[in-house]
């Protein structure tokens, strides 16, 4: 399908494609294997721009826009979505400061993400998943400092990021309405990490623990005012889904590839098993689906690039019908590859393995469903159409 | 320093296929590339400007649409392209391709480095370079696989052997071939893209050059291609499935009076 | 110089179209157009055409007193001393091309104390050895071989004249080529004379070895070539074969080189050599990591051959690059060549499809790799190397 995509969109796209041929898939089983983080992929992608291009022109990106982010996340997740999360996590936890960073916090940060330091975003905490409310990290200010204690988990790039886009409750009286969002940098006394915890996919990724025992910070690293911190959360997350959309897209095409590949050279009862109506169903439902899923994606994109208000909803719906369909066309792929599909010697299972996430983070498809029904039911009761 | 970088538009060879049937080549989708060992030259050029500051000028000698490949080269950090392309050019061997290239470069003036691939993945012949060199006067060394350094216009340069490599010292300027070892080539940036794309490629002709007429093109060129023909496919092979233990004593049987 | 199409002979069968490598034909009105930016008059559609409807007219250059040249020559390649395989074996291909064209066959070699080694080539099928023995000559440089090649061959004038495709020849016989002005075909896999015209029909791949051409180089002389090393069979040795040793003097000003030799490295021992060896045991992506490759190299061992990789173990630094075969790496033709986990990418292919045996070994019954091989064990290399290594020591006994 033609998404009729401008000239630097496809060339975005071209030079992701290549980056996941020559740099990503020759190494994705092997980081699979050691859950290695890929620094060096990090390197090529920066050295290639494309770290720059969420960022605006003056603080030396590319000025792109969220569609931008997704070809470039589509692409990589098609070679390995652990190491794709790399650069999308970037996107992720920087999202806050494009949001509501100030001109200093900008000029301060931006640069450097641009050129490739990477970033995490720090919301999920051991009690406070699905319910953010119920966030138990502090931020105390004193003088010129907020006194940030607790932990984040699950956190992506944690450990590996440089920069950290951090939730945390300056009045837990208020509520949701409580929190704040902080800047927190890597190496800053109190800010520790806890151990990399082992996944069932998107291996490459590294996920920890962010703690916080008395990590001081100055009070210039607060994003925006004290209190808004759930509304940045929520408008990052709007910016975000559709990057989770792009990569379960990603993740589903390569293991469409895979299975038509395969389809074409396995040998069953004299013919190739690509000629059986069986297989051909399952390639086309498999197909269909995908495109779908990605125009939806790219529209739910498109929209936020054209700064239409609210896209909570488009959002919620590009994530949830995405991760979904990635999650059934990767089962399919593996079933294709039959016995091979279920051997690390070939791509198939870890492409199942690495879809299940897209459903459960930024939001379970539970919670990607409360959400949209909300929306609906909000927008019936006050009458909009 | 300034540098000039020589590279040839080829087909990918890699994706040409025989047609079983009329034994001839299927091209169709066959796309058209920069030579393979070429890439390795241009990230050199490049790394070298990068060390000791200088131009890189990317010259190409072949149809219109070679352009692409001076773009391609562009994007990776070449600051100039030069298309070498007239009628008058068709069907030139390696003598008049190096004669050619060699009077191009001569136009662009007081090259100190001249870096070619080691060979065209098309043709294989790995003449093109030595003939520029011979047609330049200057000295070449070919099969490279690192620049030790640069100094007082002299190049310490490792070259591969068979049996190793050879360490020699040349005086510049010089043309240097090279192999795949001597880097990794950079993938093109998006702001390398974006420039390639608008750089102004400059289009040379035969009467641009210094150029004697009967030495271009199928004039110039000793070499005739007589026939052209497919090989014969290999005869298919014997498969051994099923218990490696078997399959290793047969194939022991079949093997070991050719081992001598 | 150009190319046209007879109308009245084209018929339309489209021939040439799927001839031309480089899709600079099409049809309009049922007859063959040409486009001229994409031809480059590589003659395919003219032998293509059954009605003689393709013509290609060239105004030929010719050297001057052409018929002077006579005889074939071989260059004498020494490395440390040492002649080098390929000499003996163009020295058996030469002899018997002479012997055709009833001429002397003489082989030049070039270095520092080697005249000791000009026997050797006389009992092995050489009539005149031409020998230059200067310090300045002791080891390769472009340069002064170069004008030494280039000063005796305008002085004997050979009609023919044939160099090992090594590293050192592919470098040397461009510039003399150049310097004489005569045509020169690379890597040549084939050589013949038409008796007749006394041409040297030189065959070679080309387009990463999925054609095969034939170039002849009809107006200029020496006919140059360079020869493709485990092409041809070594001459044999003739203890009672005669034949003169010509000693050459050049003057001193032709030796001055611009370049210096400063050291040489030997890094790969001969038993590495994949160049040189017989038998190739080659790993691929299949091997899983470096260590395993010791697996290879125990099987080599019992085999006398060399260990070689494809291009995705080299890029994992699995192996030194060194050892590479295929396209970006060396071209190799051994006698046997067992490829282990390796899928047979094309680029693999071209590199190892001319060998005389091939053995592939994949747990993939589908690799690409079963489509060359003469016998394929599809299994796990990890079971079948070992079997075979233990299997190989005891029917050869060692």
């Amino acid at each position: 399908m033609d998404y009729l995509l401008s000239e630097q969109q496809i060339m975005i796209r071209d030079l992701c494609r290549q980056i996941t041929e020559e740099k990503i898939k020759p190494v994705a089983a092997e980081l699979d294997k050691t859950e290695e983080f890929p620094h060096s992929v990090v390197k090529v992608m920066a050295d290639a721009d494309l770290f720059g291009l969420f960022i605006d022109e003056q603080y030396g990106g590319m000025g792109g826009g969220i569609l931008d982010l997704c070809i470039a996340t589509e692409e990589f997740s098609r070679g390995c979505a652990g190491i794709a999360l790399a650069y999308a996590g970037t996107a992720l936890g920087v999202d806050p400061i494009l949001i509501a960073g100030n001109d200093e916090q900008k000029a301060k940060y931006l640069p450097r993400v641009a050129k490739g330091t990477l970033c995490a975003f720090g919301i999920t905490e051991p009690g406070a998943g699905s319910d953010a409310g119920g966030t138990q990290t502090t931020a105390k200010k004193e003088g010129d400092h907020y006194i940030l204690n607790g932990t984040k988990c699950f956190i992506t790039n944690g450990g590996e990021a440089d920069i950290y886009t951090v939730v945390a409750m300056t009045d837990k009286s208020r509520g949701a309405r409580g929190a704040s969002m902080f800047i927190v940098e890597k190496g800053t006394p109190g800010f520790t990490f806890g151990k990399k915890e082992e996944k069932l996919g998107i291996r490459a990724s590294a996920t920890r623990e962010l703690i916080f025992q008395d990590c001081k910070i100055p009070k210039e690293n607060l994003l925006g005012k004290e209190g808004q911190g759930f509304i940045i959360a929520m408008r990052t997350f709007d910016m975000s889904r559709p990057g989770i959309g792009a990569q379960a897209v990603g993740i589903a095409q390569g293991s469409l590839d895979a299975a038509l590949e395969y389809a074409k050279q396995r040998v069953q009862f004299g013919k190739p098993i690509s000629s059986f109506q069986g297989i051909q169903f399952m390639l086309a439902d498999m197909a269909t689906q995908i495109e779908a899923a990605r125009a939806l994606v790219y529209a739910a994109a498109r929209q936020i690039d054209a700064g239409v208000k609210d896209v909570t909803r488009s959002s919620a719906m590009a994530k949830l019908f995405a991760s979904d369909m990635a999650m059934r066309v990767t089962v399919d792929a593996v079933q294709i590859f039959g016995g091979y599909g279920y051997i690390k010697e070939y791509p198939a299972e870890k492409y199942m393995r690495d879809a299940k996430i897209t459903q459960i983070y930024e939001g379970t498809n539970q919670i990607q469903r409360n959400i949209i029904a909300r929306d609906l039911i909000r927008e019936r009761s006050s009458g909009v159409v | 320093m300034n540098i000039v970088v020589c590279i040839k538009q080829v087909p990918d060879t890699t994706q040409v296929r025989i047609d079983p049937v009329t034994n001839t080549l299927i091209r169709e989708g066959v796309q058209s590339i920069i030579n393979p060992f070429d890439v390795y030259a241009i990230e050199e050029g490049v790394r070298l400007k990068e060390r000791f500051g200088g131009k890189v000028t990317v010259i190409t000698m072949g149809p219109p649409q070679a352009e692409a490949v001076l773009r391609e080269s562009i994007s990776m950090g070449c600051d100039e392209g030069v298309l070498v392309s007239d009628r008058a050019f068709a069907g030139s061997d390696t003598l008049a391709t190096g004669y050619t290239l060699a009077r191009a470069i001569n136009k662009i003036k007081d090259v100190d480095m001249i870096i070619c691939g080691k060979q065209a993945s098309d043709g294989d012949t790995a003449q093109v370079g030595p003939g520029i060199a011979t047609q330049l006067d200057i000295p070449q060394v070919t099969y490279v696989k690192k620049i030790e350094e640069i100094a007082n216009g002299k190049a310490k340069i490792e070259r591969m052997t068979e049996e190793g490599f050879e360490i020699v010292e040349t005086s510049m300027p010089c043309l240097i071939t090279v192999v795949k070892e001597i880097n990794e080539p950079r993938i093109p940036s998006l702001k390398g893209r974006m420039a390639a794309k608008k750089a102004v490629i400059l289009a040379w002709k035969a009467i641009d050059l210094d150029i004697e007429e009967n030495r271009l093109g199928l004039t110039g060129s000793p070499t005739w291609v007589s026939k052209i023909f497919t090989p014969p496919p290999r005869p298919k092979g014997q498969m051994f499935e099923g218990d490696p233990e078997e399959s290793a004593t047969n194939l022991v049987d079949l093997l070991k009076n050719h081992i001598g | 110089m150009s190319i046209q199409i007879n109308n009245d002979k084209c018929t339309g069968c489209t021939i040439c179209l799927k001839v031309c490598p480089f899709s600079a034909l099409s049809m309009s009105n049922k007859k063959a157009v040409i486009d001229l930016d994409k031809c480059t008059l590589c003659g395919a559609c003219q032998d293509s055409c059954n009605f003689k409807a393709i013509e290609i007219k060239r105004e030929a250059s010719r050297t001057p007193n052409l018929e002077a040249y006579k005889g074939v020559w071989v260059f004498g390649e020494q490395k440390r001393g040492a002649v080098q395989p390929v000499v003996y074996e163009l020295l058996g291909k030469g002899r018997e091309l002479a012997d055709k064209l009833g001429v002397e066959l003489s082989c030049v070699i070039l270095g520092h104390n080697v005249k000791g080694k000009c026997q050797e080539l006389i009992f092995r099928g050489a009539d005149n050895v031409y020998v230059v023995d200067a310090p300045e000559l002791e080891h390769f440089l472009d340069e002064p071989y170069t004008n030494v090649l280039v000063n005796l061959i305008r002085k004997y004038r050979p009609e023919i004249f044939l160099c090992g495709a090594t590293v050192i020849g592919r470098s040397l016989i461009s510039r003399v080529a150049v310097k004489i002005h005569t045509g020169l075909t690379a890597d040549c896999t084939g050589l013949d004379v038409d008796t007749k015209e006394r041409f040297l029909l030189q065959t070679r791949p080309a387009f990463g070895g999925n054609i095969m051409a034939t170039i002849l180089s009809k107006n200029h002389r020496p006919q140059m070539s360079t020869v493709r090393h485990k092409v041809f069979k070594e001459a044999v040795v003739n203890p009672n074969r005669k034949g003169k040793i010509i000693e050459e003097v050049i003057p001193k000003v032709l030796l001055k080189s611009r370049t210096k030799l400063l050291d040489v490295v030997e890094e790969i021992t001969s038993t590495a050599n994949i160049a040189e060896a017989d038998i190739i045991v080659s790993g691929g992506r299949g091997m899983k990591g470096p260590e395993n490759f010791a697996l290879l190299e125990e099987l080599a061992k019992v085999l006398g051959g060399a260990v070689g990789s494809s291009r995705a173990a080299v890029d994992s630094g699995w192996m030194p690059y060194s050892h590479q075969v295929g396209q970006t790496g060396k071209t190799v033709c051994p006698k046997i060549y067992i490829a282990c986990g390796i899928s047979g990418q094309i680029q693999h292919l071209v590199g190892m499809q001319s060998s005389d045996i091939i053995i592939a070994i994949n747990q993939d019954p589908s690799a690409p790799i079963f489509t060359v091989a003469t016998y394929g064990i599809v299994g796990d290399l990890f079971q079948v190397v070992p079997l075979l290594t233990r299997k190989f020591k005891e029917a050869l006994n060692r």
